[in-house]
């Protein structure tokens, strides 16, 4: 089907069996998400054609790249496909400018000042590959992918193997190569908070198989699902930026469900922007409360509650005129506010965070 | 020592190095496809083939000598099979001691370019894979390039490992002057004749040459020390 990413696999490899059957937009960012050994990355090498899966459908906007039924397998090499490994996966016999040409030109040999300005990497044409930071690393590393034109781009943790410092230096790319490009892309993490920025899709993966499948915001939204995003559940939250507050460095932004303030240094490029708001970060009470250094208290309805790992804490769900807020507090707290479903409070939000 | 080398030394020289140079680049042309079958494959007969390859290194040349004697003689299989062709039978000519070192030598070219594409894994040719490099073109832009270190030590071991035979090459070329007397050989033939002045010379040339060779070899690749016989 055209406009479609058609992934159906089955494979085993020794104890572990991959159960897959997923039919995506093939357009914008999917997050691939879940535990490690959860089957991620043997998922995206089995659409690039690493792995060979027994059952196996894979196409792209109708082209077959792999369709057991009619025997058809095209190997990694006439899959048009940009991968991007985790550890970069340079080629150590070339430098820079070589890694670059060496996709470029078994492409369509095109320019590739584009993809070079894209990734702001015109400085480290010349340099050896050992010569290069972790974090350009992986940047020449997403443009030899880019480079050789691909219709899919396969992202497998690029930024697990950099540290937090060198992950804020490449995620803005990674925005700004989504936005521009609107390539189609598979993006592995096990970081909620990674593919909240990135993905507007989200696929769960557990042991190897779908457990959900969806927009993301809805995904993360929802309670049941609460442990495959451990410590870092919480809610993406679609909001309009009003107004930038240049002197406090505030920005005011309008939701569904009331306002956000936000500390933003800069005005955000775009009108609508996302924000992640997690569960840890939302605290609850019974009043308004006056005289506090939160910014953002909205008024919300409980829907319900989840306990949380060994039940000291509880995950609440939150109704904010339509709007899901998740709010994790102890479930002391919860028997001690009587809350309940139904129960009207105030959810103080300590911090949200913009994520584009 | 006076008049140092004859023309018959400089002769077998000549030819030493003449056949050392043909087996050197016959077995990078065959030894390197077979390096690279035996690095990746996960066939039942990796190791029957790998034993095979490294059989000369622990049989007395003399036995494999015999064997290629008795294959490519008149009666051998090999033999019989050239006389009805109407070829001329391979001991006792030059191309019969190519032969017989390119079996001999073949571990020693094999073994540290095995090791090289051993060492590069299959990461770097998946990333070639997922930018559309073909199989081939895979290995000739990404196997071989990476695997340099090795096809240098395994040139410089096959040359020298050739250079230094004399089992085998009694055994199959016997000592024809200009045809299949190389210095080895040579040196044998000056001791046994009570030429110790231009044994000593010719030997302290294989001496210096083997020398060079190794200090060359250590010092490019250090790593390549435990592959050295």
């Amino acid at each position: 089907m055209s406009g479609e990413l058609r992934i159906k696999l089955a494979l085993t490899r020794a104890a572990f069996t991959l159960d897959v059957d997923l039919a995506l937009p093939a357009t914008g960012f999917s997050a691939v998400f879940g535990a490690s050994g959860a089957g991620k990355t043997l998922l995206l090498r089995s659409v690039a054609g690493l792995e060979r899966a027994r059952d196996a459908l894979v196409a792209i906007d109708g082209e077959v790249w792999q369709d057991s039924a009619r025997r058809i397998w095209l190997p990694p090499h006439r899959r048009a496909l940009g991968y991007v490994f985790q550890d970069a996966n340079l080629f150590a016999h070339l430098d820079v400018r070589g890694n670059l040409d060496y996709a470029r030109r078994r492409a369509d040999g095109g320019d590739a000042t584009a993809v070079i300005e894209l990734l702001d990497i015109g400085a480290l044409l010349a340099r050896r590959v050992d010569a290069l930071s972790g974090g350009e690393r992986q940047r020449v590393a997403i443009a030899r992918a880019l480079l050789s034109r691909p219709k899919l781009l396969l992202f497998d943790e690029p930024l697990a193997a950099v540290d937090l410092a060198r992950r804020a230096e490449i995620l803005p790319y990674l925005e700004r190569l989504r936005d521009t490009l609107k390539l189609p892309a598979l993006y592995v993490t096990h970081q909620p908070d990674e593919a909240a920025r990135l993905a507007d899709r989200l696929v769960l993966l557990e042991h190897g198989r779908v457990r959900a499948s969806g927009a993301l915001p809805e995904l993360m939204a929802r309670r049941d699902l609460h442990d495959a995003f451990g410590d870092g559940v919480g809610v993406v939250v679609e909001a309009t930026f009003v107004a930038h507050d240049a002197a406090d460095a505030i920005a005011r932004l309008a939701f569904d469900g009331g306002e956000l303030l936000l500390p933003l240094a800069e005005p955000p490029r775009t009108s609508r922007v996302r924000c992640r708001i997690e569960a840890r970060d939302v605290s609850l009470t019974l009043q308004a409360q006056g005289g506090t250094s939160i910014l953002n208290i909205l008024p919300a309805t409980v829907r319900g509650m989840t306990p949380l790992g060994a039940g000291a804490q509880v995950l609440v769900e939150l109704d904010v005129r339509g709007t899901v807020l998740l709010a994790r507090i102890t479930r002391r707290s919860w028997e001690t506010l009587g809350l309940d479903a139904g129960r009207p409070v105030f959810a103080q939000i300590k911090a949200a965070a913009l994520i584009g | 020592m006076s008049a140092a080398l004859t023309a018959a030394d400089f002769a077998a020289l000549w030819l030493t190095l003449q056949l050392a140079a043909v087996v050197t680049l016959l077995l990078l042309l065959f030894g390197t496809p077979l390096a690279w079958w035996l690095a990746r494959t996960h066939s039942r007969w990796r190791g029957p083939v790998a034993a095979l390859v490294a059989l000369p290194l622990v049989l007395p040349p003399t036995v494999l000598g015999f064997y290629l004697l008795l294959a490519l003689g008149p009666h051998g299989p090999v033999g019989a099979a050239m006389q009805a062709l109407g070829l001329e039978l391979l001991p006792f000519t030059f191309a019969g001691l190519v032969v017989a070192s390119v079996l001999y030598s073949l571990p020693f070219v094999v073994q540290p370019l095995q090791n090289a594409f051993e060492a590069i894994g299959p990461r770097p040719l998946e990333a070639a894979a997922t930018l559309r490099a073909g199989p081939l073109d895979r290995f000739f832009s990404v196997a071989l390039p990476l695997a340099k270190p090795g096809l240098i030590s395994g040139a410089i071991l096959g040359f020298a490992h050739t250079v230094g035979e004399f089992g085998v090459v009694l055994m199959i070329g016997g000592n024809i002057p200009g045809r299949t007397r190389v210095a080895s050989v040579l040196v044998y033939d000056h001791v046994e004749a009570f030429e110790y002045a231009q044994a000593q010379w010719l030997s302290l040339l294989l001496l210096g040459f083997a020398f060079a060779v190794l200090l060359a070899l250590y010092a490019l690749r250090p790593s390549t020390r435990s592959l050295a016989p």
